[in-house]
């Protein structure tokens, strides 16, 4: 995916929201579908359970409008969680130019949290993505339950932070954290547009 | 620059609740310039207040502190003095000026409409303002988002000091207005009569201060004072009819603020209204914040481009070059591909700056033409430089009259003379350079020219000339401060020939430039003969660094002629002269040892001389009597027989300085021959 392209003057930034099952990042996708005027969102798309969970992934468009002369377009998808829709997150991933990782602040959560984001690793190399310079933040969904229950942005950092991604702690059911994140993953991905970078193949 | 207006000052600012925080603002940036509200940002339709306002905030800064350096302009006057500083190339000192200011109060600025270059400039002295903590107030009929196409950086900036707005004033303080205005016109209104002039919907402060001027005017020839009745009478006969209609209806498009009667508030506009630019969304609205944050890296990241030509635009603007075409880019939108215009315009004054360069050479006059300092006339800069190259003219050549077919060759000279074809054969790669090494006489210029005449063909120029024609060439240019010139032009030469170059002794200067000539040709593959009376090793007063080079290629010795020579050449000077040769004759002069063939000229000359004053066809006995003594007739006093010999192979005379006007008796020239 072309992320600036002058001829057409138009910028696109596809960006997934990736995590393990239940970890808030449809959630994270209403909230933000809450918030956005009528006129600035495209319908969100979303292909779900009867129990809520995402089947194939959820898309919101957002149009911001034209900055400095140029149509400027927000595409916010998640993956499905559930490990055995791979398939579908390698899809997804395609042409992405960032990613949120959303992680499950509660402990017993932990070992999701590292293999989903080992996943998340495993298909952006597939793709031929360099993981270090790729542009991924990280929010720790849920940090309003009960402290005895979740780990601590610190803790999460040193769990699995250690590429030194930023990391926003979350509240995705109140919105807290929520637009947090998508800016910070907003700046690194346009901070590759003036080293030209290109999203994942 | 503007002068502030005297009367525009606080004290005649009428201060209402639509323009109380603008006042206090503006009062706070003027006690205290840079410390507050940096940039001040003061936006209002049209006739509320916004000039007066600019300039109260400059008288009050200067009365608290006169040292202050305080410039007041409209856009339009900014713009003017941006163009024609870079115009004068002095887009520097432009800058200077107004980074230096410590109050800086612009005017108008929503004529930045599209004006991109302007922006770029706007955005680098608010930058440099705000960096030097000098105070930059501006004003404008509309806020900076809705100025269309405003860089979104200079949003950024304004946002980052206070924006404020001047709403329309509210009925009491039009009737304040009214009154003051009233008092300093010493016209006397009832009061009924300010009551329904305030009352009217009139959007600006200069209209109803018009308004009011209608009416002292009317009552001016009234016999009676005039009622509020007759007052809205007069104002609906000449008002306009929006403004006698009811609704309260602003200009649409802005008129420049120049009015002395900038006051307060007028009757109310409200403000425009605030769109749903990202830049006013915020507070409790998230989405707002998130746009207005995007937006700005957005606009860092998309115009990074611009800011990379407006540096170029600074940077080739220094050195002296037109930079119209990178304007251009800043004016319009994003090109295709922005890196791609600056590289093809960085090329373009690369090659600008070769062409200058050699144009200088030429001709200083030529480098300094416009076209050397314009990528957009590369075009021009060439054909000016071709002209300058076609209108230099070459050093001199070799003279037509020697031709190597008529060079008398023989055993003794054939290794010089083999030598000289294998330099026909291949200039420049065979000795290189070939220095012929003779006495006097013997036929070096001969050969030099003949090898000259040999060499060139169109398009190749051949400087063929003696080393003193060559120091005298120099320092004419010299002389005539043409240098660069005269390097020029020997720098064209595809071969270079030196006749006596030994000539070049204690000529230091000459030596020099001859010696940075040589390295040129010589890494250039140019051919060079030099003819020298010395050997190389044996050259006095010729610097070592250049004597080595000469030594170089193949030094040749050409020898006095041998008899086989001479025979050739005085058959030959027999031939030219009278016809037919006596065989005798010639034998007999071939045989003379002479040890040039200069001399060998002068013999045949003196003989055939004293066969013309004896009226007789010259002959061996002839000879015998001029050259050994015997008697052959009174001599006679000719002219074209006295000479050194010094004469072409013609017949001609070449030199008067080398001609003997008096010649020695026959007795003097026995025992010269004898020796």
């Amino acid at each position: 995916m072309s992320l600036v392209n002058f001829t057409t003057r138009e910028i696109t930034c596809k960006i997934v929201y990736y995590g393990p099952g239940r970890s808030g990042k449809t959630t994270n996708l209403q909230y933000i579908y809450g918030r956005v005027p009528e006129a600035r969102r495209g319908r969100m798309v979303s292909l779900a359970t009867q129990t809520d969970r995402t089947l194939f992934f959820d898309f919101l468009p957002i149009d911001l409008g034209v900055i400095s002369g140029f149509t400027t377009r927000f595409q916010l998808y998640t993956v499905p969680g559930q490990v055995y829709y791979n398939a579908t997150r390698k899809l997804v991933l395609q042409g992405a130019d960032g990613v949120v990782f959303v992680g499950d602040s509660q402990a017993r959560r932990l070992e999701d949290n590292i293999e989903s984001l080992q996943n998340l690793q495993a298909n952006l190399l597939a793709q031929g993505v360099d993981v270090r310079n790729f542009p991924v933040a990280l929010q720790y969904n849920k940090q309003d339950l009960p402290a005895d229950l979740i780990l601590t942005p610190v803790d999460l950092d040193d769990a699995l932070n250690f590429r030194g991604y930023r990391s926003f702690p979350g509240d995705a059911v109140r919105g807290s954290g929520v637009f947090e994140t998508l800016k910070g993953i907003s700046e690194l991905v346009l901070k590759r547009l003036a080293a030209g970078g290109a999203g994942a193949a | 620059m503007t002068r502030l207006n005297p009367r525009l000052r606080f004290d005649a600012y009428v201060v209402g609740a639509a323009n109380r925080l603008a006042v206090t603002a503006a009062r706070a940036v003027a006690e205290s310039p840079g410390s507050v509200y940096n940039p001040l940002f003061v936006y209002a339709s049209s006739g509320l207040g916004k000039t007066h306002l600019l300039m109260a905030i400059g008288h009050m800064a200067l009365e608290i502190n006169p040292q202050l350096s305080v410039e007041y302009l409209t856009l339009d006057e900014f713009i003017e003095a941006f163009h024609a500083a870079i115009a004068a190339g002095q887009s520097e000192a432009f800058r200077h000026r107004y980074s230096d200011t410590e109050l800086l109060l612009v005017d108008d600025v929503q004529f930045l409409t599209h004006r991109r270059e302007m922006q770029a400039e706007l955005l680098r002295l608010t930058n440099a303002v705000l960096t030097s903590g000098q105070q930059i107030v501006l004003s404008s009929d509309r806020p900076p988002n809705e100025i269309e196409a405003l860089d979104e950086r200079l949003i950024q900036r304004f946002a980052g000091g206070l924006v404020i707005d001047i709403a329309g004033p509210d009925y009491e303080t039009r009737v304040a207005i009214l009154r003051r205005q009233s008092e300093e016109r010493k016209a006397v209104f009832d009061p009924s009569v300010i009551e329904a002039v305030a009352s009217l919907p009139i959007g600006s402060i200069r209209e109803l201060i018009g308004a009011l001027n209608r009416l002292i005017a009317f009552q001016a020839v009234s016999e009676a004072p005039l009622t509020s009745t007759e007052a809205r009478a007069v104002l609906a006969r000449t008002m306009p009819a929006t403004v006698r209609a009811a609704p309260q209806v602003l200009p649409a498009t802005p008129a420049p603020e120049s009015s002395p009667a900038g006051q307060g508030p007028a009757p109310a506009p409200s403000p425009a209204p605030v769109t749903d630019s990202p830049f006013h969304l915020g507070g409790g609205d998230e989405f707002g914040a998130f746009l207005t944050e995007i937006s700005s890296a957005v606009a860092r990241q998309v115009d990074a481009w611009r800011g990379r030509v407006a540096e170029a635009v600074v940077r080739w603007e220094g050195e002296g070059f037109r930079t119209v075409r990178l304007q251009r880019l800043l004016q319009g939108e994003a090109p295709v591909d922005p890196d791609a215009a600056l590289q093809d315009f960085e090329e373009d004054i690369a090659r600008l700056k070769v062409l200058a360069e050699e144009a200088r050479e030429l001709d200083a006059e030529v480098a300094g033409k416009p076209a050397f300092h314009d990528p957009d006339r590369l075009a021009e800069a060439e054909a000016e430089l071709g002209r300058a190259r076609e209108g230099l003219s070459p050093p001199p050549g070799p003279s037509p009259l020697w031709k190597i077919e008529e060079f008398a060759e023989s055993a003794t000279n054939r290794e010089a003379v083999s030598a000289v074809r294998a330099v026909f054969a291949d200039p420049g790669g065979h000795y290189n350079p070939l220095v012929i090494v003779g006495g006097s006489g013997v036929g070096k210029t001969h050969l030099l020219h003949a090898v000259g005449n040999a060499l060139s063909r169109p398009g190749m120029v051949v400087a063929c000339l003696r080393a003193e024609d060559f120091v005298d060439d120099l320092i004419k240019a010299i002389d005539r401060d043409r240098v660069a010139w005269w390097r020029a032009r020997y720098r064209r030469i595809g071969a270079l020939l030196l006749d006596d170059v030994h000539q070049l002794a204690g000529k230091d200067r000459t030596q020099e430039e001859l010696f940075w000539l040589y390295n040129l040709l010589a890494e250039g593959g140019q051919q060079m003969i030099f003819t020298s009376a010395h050997p190389p090793e044996a050259l006095e007063g010729i610097e070592p660094r250049l004597r080595t080079r000469l030594e170089a290629g193949l030094v040749v010795e050409l020898p006095p002629p041998d008899r086989e020579v001479r025979e050739v050449i005085v058959a030959r000077l027999l031939r030219d002269k009278g016809g037919d040769a006596d065989p005798d004759l010639a034998a007999y002069l071939a045989a003379r040892p002479l040890e040039s063939v200069r001399a060998l000229q002068g013999l045949v000359q003196r003989v055939m001389a004293a066969a013309e004053a004896e009226g007789e066809r010259p002959t061996a006995g002839i000879a015998r009597q001029v050259l050994e003594g015997q008697p052959a007739g009174p001599a006679r006093r000719v002219s074209s027989t006295r000479t050194s010999g010094l004469l072409s192979p013609t017949g001609s005379l070449r030199s008067r300085e080398k001609t003997i006007w008096d010649w020695p008796d026959a007795s003097d020239r026995i025992i010269e021959e004898i020796r």
